[in-house]
């Protein structure tokens, strides 16, 4: 069965692209997405991960508002290409998104990730979000699924992405913001 | 406004064939995700896969992890012909997204995150590698194990386009 993909003409949605930041020569330590319009019902960030670090493997935290307070917590479910597992952490400074290649891993190999953040504006509820995403290397991978929680109750502004270990995102990492209208 | 996640293509097969193809996709979009509904015809319980631009050299491999309401279990596979992104089953059909960031690019390899689930049996997640030297993804085969993709199983396309 062969299909030629020609789009559909004249199609317009409630899915609407906010901003996106790719990181050029020579990484960038942070990635900030500010002054996000309380105009949609939720968001999603779609993510091209790698870091510099020099070790294996890198993972990216997520902050909202420029809270850094022990105001976030979270369960994760992840495999490792030889066994399941499962991670919580409470009362932690970030939330966070699972491990991604970083500069010894195999050159061009990025994570992925889709990160949905439900009612994001709404003040009168704490934030929740999903993540799935995960990174492959031909000999080693993981695939993760978290959720994360900010106990909050103001509407999200702001989020910032910084890599676990402090080093940049290197060149080609990309976080793409998206509003969804409810 | 135009719009930003829009279908590219769809199709619904009205007979029994051995693979799917998207052809042509347009380097427009920023990432792709396809979604599909599958019952194949025969092993029940074997896995569907994907190949981009008909390379059917042994350049990719996938991490996966798998639930069935008693245990979760993960594994993996390394430099296969075809990129493992589900299962399928020959009574049921298996819902299965597929998102694939990034494939309009010459820099990066190709890494698609997947979610499937059969009612009632299993949920499953993929990790997908595509190691071939950097190229942009212009078609799309999904194929499975063995056997044909049946009659009623549907797949669309769809581009996302960041701004």
């Amino acid at each position: 069965m062969q299909i030629l993909a020609a789009p559909f003409a004249g199609v317009t949605g409630d899915y609407q692209s906010i901003a996106t930041t790719t990181v050029g020569v020579g990484g960038q330590a942070t990635i900030t997405f500010s002054s996000i319009p309380s105009t949609f019902k939720h968001l999603q960030v779609r993510c091209l991960v790698r870091s510099v670090n020099a070790a294996g493997t890198d993972s990216t935290k997520m902050n909202f508002n420029s809270d850094t307070a022990t105001n976030y917590s979270r369960h994760a479910l992840f495999g490792d290409g030889t066994t399941a597992g499962s991670a919580a952490a409470t009362t932690a400074a970030f939330a966070s998104l699972g491990d991604s290649p970083s500069l010894t891993a195999a050159a061009n190999a990025f994570g992925v990730y889709v990160v949905d953040i439900l009612d994001y504006a709404s003040t009168d509820k704490y934030k929740t979000t999903r993540a799935l995403g995960g990174y492959e290397l031909n000999s080693t991978g993981n695939v993760d699924l978290r959720s994360n929680s900010w106990r909050s109750t103001s509407a999200i502004t702001s989020i910032v992405f910084v890599t676990s270990s402090g080093f940049n995102f290197a060149q080609y990492s990309s976080f793409a913001l998206y509003g969804i209208r409810g | 406004m135009p719009a930003t996640y829009e279908p590219i293509s769809t199709q619904t097969l009205g007979s029994d064939v051995a693979t799917v193809t998207f052809s042509s996709i347009p380097a427009t979009y920023t990432d792709l995700v396809l979604v599909m509904a599958v019952k194949k015809s025969t092993s029940d319980g074997g896995y569907l896969a994907l190949r981009y631009n008909s390379d059917t050299a042994t350049n990719y491999s996938a991490t996966y992890m798998y639930g069935n309401g008693t245990s979760a279990l993960s594994g993996r596979v390394s430099s296969e012909a075809f990129g493992r992104f589900g299962n399928a089953s020959t009574s049921n059909f298996e819902n299965t997204i597929v998102s694939i960031q990034n494939y309009a690019n010459a820099t990066t390899y190709k890494t698609s995150i997947s979610r499937s689930n059969l009612s009632n049996v299993y949920t499953l997640s993929y990790c997908t590698l595509w190691r071939k030297a950097p190229e942009a993804i212009n078609s799309i085969t999904i194929l499975a194990d063995s056997g044909n993709l049946v009659t009623g199983s549907t797949f669309t396309l769809y581009g996302i386009k960041a701004a």
